[in-house]
Parts: structure tokens; sequence; C-alpha cells
């Protein structure tokens, strides 16, 4: 019963300090699938399956492994530079569409019909027209990254108080200036969460370029690498940087998550 | 009706014109004209040699993604439910979500060596995260009144579960659904790239290798196709399924 109590209380405060008990019990929960994982694997179930333990240890080497450095910083500077190019294209684009209704109208069929293709199906494509392979990457990437940008500015920019925009209106500001006071800020919560929606697409479009590419240097690379190697080490080099790629997720997630709550405090309030 | 209708399209005709002049004007084999691209396309159904493609990754990405969907479902609400798991599980389960589902390709290829299995178990790991996550959190936020009302009335636990928790909980999976169905085209042709012998991305692959790029195109707009009517179909599931909710909403 308490525990119900507990969840109608976070509901209604999504932003109450978290209390330790909590938190310990986050740690027993992976303790418990750790050794989960551990005695699944002793007693031989999957014998494809690396011990946890043997797995934790070879996750913490890879930290001191200049080759797998060196990949995650491949990929992370990808991602990183081609979500920063799709903010600068797509915020722009949004804030036009969503403040101009003609053009929006205008271009909303060839929105409708770039939108569904899958970005993958572009990596052959972008490998013959962006040479070398990291800007075919990057180009990907910002493609990818840019439609949940777009279409959560572009809601954003809809939701804006017609009477605030209107008021500035009546005092003689410009087009632009009403885009700027006005439509920027109250969009920005929503071209937030179009950000971080796009940062877990930047990692799976870059994994996906690198694996499809192979020679590339990145995470994607040393999977298939690890992966192409013999016997049981292979597997827990795979499942070491499984492990890496998804504490980067998670932190990325949670960085951003916070900083929107952080930064948008005001607006929940 | 005609008059929106012009108004709405225009656009289209001007940009494929565009691209066709510009294409003649270019004359380079990186950059076809559409005309080509639709001969190309059309070339590669009579010869049915696209059709055996298109049919293996359909079922593939429709029989995972029911897969990933009865089980996120199922497993999201059941432990949505489950209060007390809720601080316990919640880590392991964004955890999983962080994972980028193409790394997990090494895995598979090594659990099930070649072939279908591999691109099912792709797409169902990398869809079900999603779907869990919204199940998991549609299911934990039912108005307890609602619970509360049905368990005084003596109202069985599966009933409860059919008539009140999920329906309270669809708007929130369907949330994740929609996210999950793009998901589930991206993994059908990140799986089919590499180590496959048929589906649309294993067309791609071929037309890249042999640099036969009328053929890229048409892969990319044969797929562009199948994910607008996939997109479409679920649009229209979700409005039917959904219509008490958002009338609901408008009253």
């Amino acid at each position: 019963m308490t525990a119900a109590i507990d969840g109608t209380r976070r509901e209604r405060d999504p932003l109450a300090r978290v209390p330790i008990g909590k938190i310990t019990r986050h740690v027993v929960g992976v303790a418990a699938f750790l050794l989960l994982w551990e005695v699944v694997s002793r007693a031989g179930l999957f014998t494809w399956l690396p011990n946890a333990s043997d797995s934790l240890i070879r996750f913490a080497t890879l930290a001191a492994d200049p080759v797998f450095l060196g990949d995650l910083a491949a990929t992370l500077t990808a991602a990183i530079l081609g979500l920063g190019l799709a903010v600068l294209l797509a915020v722009p684009v949004g804030l036009l569409l969503g403040t101009v209704p003609v053009v929006e109208e205008t271009t909303r069929a060839i929105v409708e019909f770039l939108r569904p293709i899958p970005s993958v199906a572009l990596i052959p494509l972008a490998l013959f027209f962006f040479t070398p392979e990291i800007n075919a990457k990057i180009a990907l990437i910002v493609y990818a990254a840019s439609w949940p940008i777009l279409i959560n500015t572009l809601y954003g920019v809809r939701d804006v108080d017609p009477v605030a925009a209107e008021t500035l209106r009546s005092f003689g500001f410009g087009a632009g200036a009403v885009v700027w006071r006005v439509a920027l800020p109250s969009a920005a919560p929503f071209i937030f969460t179009g950000v971080r929606l796009a940062a877990s697409v930047t990692l799976i479009l870059a994994i996906s370029v690198e694996y499809f590419v192979g020679g590339a240097s990145g995470v994607g690379r040393f999977l298939i690498e690890a992966s192409t190697g013999i016997g049981e080490s292979a597997m827990l080099d795979v499942i070491a940087t499984l492990i890496w790629a998804g504490l980067v997720g998670l932190v990325v997630n949670a960085v951003l998550l916070r900083a929107e709550r952080r930064l948008f405090r005001w607006r929940s309030a | 009706m005609i008059k929106t209708l012009v108004k709405r399209l225009w656009l289209i005709p001007v940009v494929l014109v565009g691209w066709e002049l510009a294409a003649m004007a270019v004359a380079s084999p990186y950059f076809p004209a559409p005309s080509r691209i639709m001969v190309r396309l059309y070339e590669m159904f009579a010869a049915e040699e696209a059709i055996g493609h298109v049919w293996p990754s359909l079922a593939r990405v429709v029989g995972a993604w029911c897969v990933a969907v009865l089980v996120g479902v199922l497993l999201g609400v059941a432990l949505g439910r489950t209060r007390w798991l809720a601080d316990y599980i919640d880590p392991l389960v964004e955890f999983g979500r962080a994972v980028p589902p193409p790394a997990m390709l090494p895995v598979f290829l090594v659990l099930f060596s070649m072939g279908t299995e591999v691109q099912v178990a792709t797409i169902i790991f990398g869809v079900i995260w999603p779907i869990l996550l919204n199940s998991i959190d549609g299911a934990r936020h039912v108005e307890r009144m609602q619970i509360e009302t049905a368990t005084v009335f003596g109202i069985p636990a599966h009933l409860r579960v059919l008539r009140i928790i999920l329906p309270a909980a669809s708007p929130k999976i369907f949330a994740g659904l929609r996210l999950s169905v793009s998901l589930a085209l991206i993994l059908m042709v990140v799986s089919e790239l590499k180590g496959s012998t048929e589906g649309i991305g294993y067309l791609l692959s071929l037309a890249s290798n042999n640099a036969d790029m009328p053929a890229l195109w048409a892969g990319v707009v044969m797929l562009g196709v199948l994910g607008f009517v996939l997109n479409s179909l679920f649009l229209m599931g979700e409005r039917r399924v959904l219509a008490w909710h958002h009338n609901r909403r408008r009253s």
C-alpha cells in the first residue's frame, strides 16, 4: 500500500528529491540481475553467454584500451557534430514552417513523403555522394536527427499563445522580433524534447553506418572486429562493448532530461 | 476539393520536373532522373526480382512487430501493475532501451548464425523497449478510484485488466507503438544490409555493390512507399481503437 502512495506522490511531483531508499532499490535490482546472469552462465544454460563477472572485468579494461577509446571517440564525434548541424538546420526550418502557414501547406506533401523513408535506407546512397565516409555518416545523422527536431519545433510554434504574439505585433514589433521573442522561447521546451529524441537516433545511425562500411572507425567497426574473432573472448568483447553503448545512451539521455527539467522549470511550474 | 488538392500537391510535380531537368543537365550516373528510377523500379517488379524480396521483408517486419507488441504490452502491464517492483526494474528497462539496437546485430549473428532469425530477433529487441516502457508507464498511472471501484464491486481480475487497465493505459501504449513502427522499419533494413540473401535491404546492398544507382534509388522509393503504407495503416488502427479517448477529450 505504501508503494502505491509513493507512486501517486511521484506522479504529482516529478522533481521531488530522490529518497535514498529508491537508489538502494535500483542498486539491488541491478545486482539481482547480474547475479542471475552469473548463475545462468555458470550453470551453462547458454553456451555462448560469458559470465557476468568476466564481462564486467572486460568492460572495465576496455576503458583503458586505446583502440576502443578511439572508436568510441569517433562515434561520439560524428553523433555530436551531426546533432549540432541538425539543430542548426531543423530549428529555423521548423520556425519558418510554423509561422508561415502557406509554406507549411505547400511543403507538407513532400515532408509526408520523405519522413517515412527509413533513414538507414540512404546509407548506400550517402556513401556514393559523400566521401570520405565520415562525411556520409554525419550527413545521414543530420538527415535522421532533423525529423524529430523539425516536427517538435513545428508543434511548439503552433502552441504559441496568440495573445502574446498579437501584443508584440500591436506594439509595432516586426515578424522577426515576434519569432525571436515569443515563438522561439515558447517553443523551446518542445524543441529540446525533439533534440533529446534525436540524440538516441544519432547513435543508431552512427553505429549502423559503421557496421555497414566496416572499415570506418567507430563502435560499430569495433563490434564487427570483436564478433568475427574466435571463441569465447569474442563474445566477451561484444557484450562489454554493448554495456558501454548502453551506458553512453543512458548518460546522454539522463543529462539531456535533467537539463530539460532545469532549463524549463518555469514551464512545468 | 480539387482546388485544395492542387494547392496541397502542386509542389510535388514541380520538384519532380526540376529534378528531371537537373539530372539531364548534370548527366551524372550518381544522380539519375526520376524517370529512369521509375523505369528501373518497373523493371525490377516486372522481372519479379523485387517481389521476391519485398515479401520476406514485409513478413519479417510485421511478424516481429506483432510479437514485440504482444510481449511488450503484456509484460509492461504486468510490471506496471506490480508497484513494488518499479524501483528494482526501472534501471534495467532504461538500460535496455539505451542500447542502440543495431549494436545487438553481432550478438544475434553469433546466436542464430544466419537468416530470418537474426533479423526477427534484431527487430523484436529494438522495438520492444518503447512499447514496454510506455505500457509500464500507462498501467502504473491508472486512476486509483477506477480500480478501487472495480474491486469494491467484485469485478474479477481478468476483467479489471481488460476493461479498465488496458483502456486507461492505451493512449500511452499507442504513443509507444507509434515510435516502434518507424524503428521496426529501420531495423528491418539494417538487419538485411549485411549477412542476408533476401529482403529490400539486401537489394540495396546488391545495387550498391554493382554501382547500380537507379536500382539504389528505386529501393529507397520502395522503402518510402512501404513506410508510408505501414504508418498510415497504423494511424488508421489507432484512430479506430482510441476513438472513445479522442471523443472524450474533445467534449
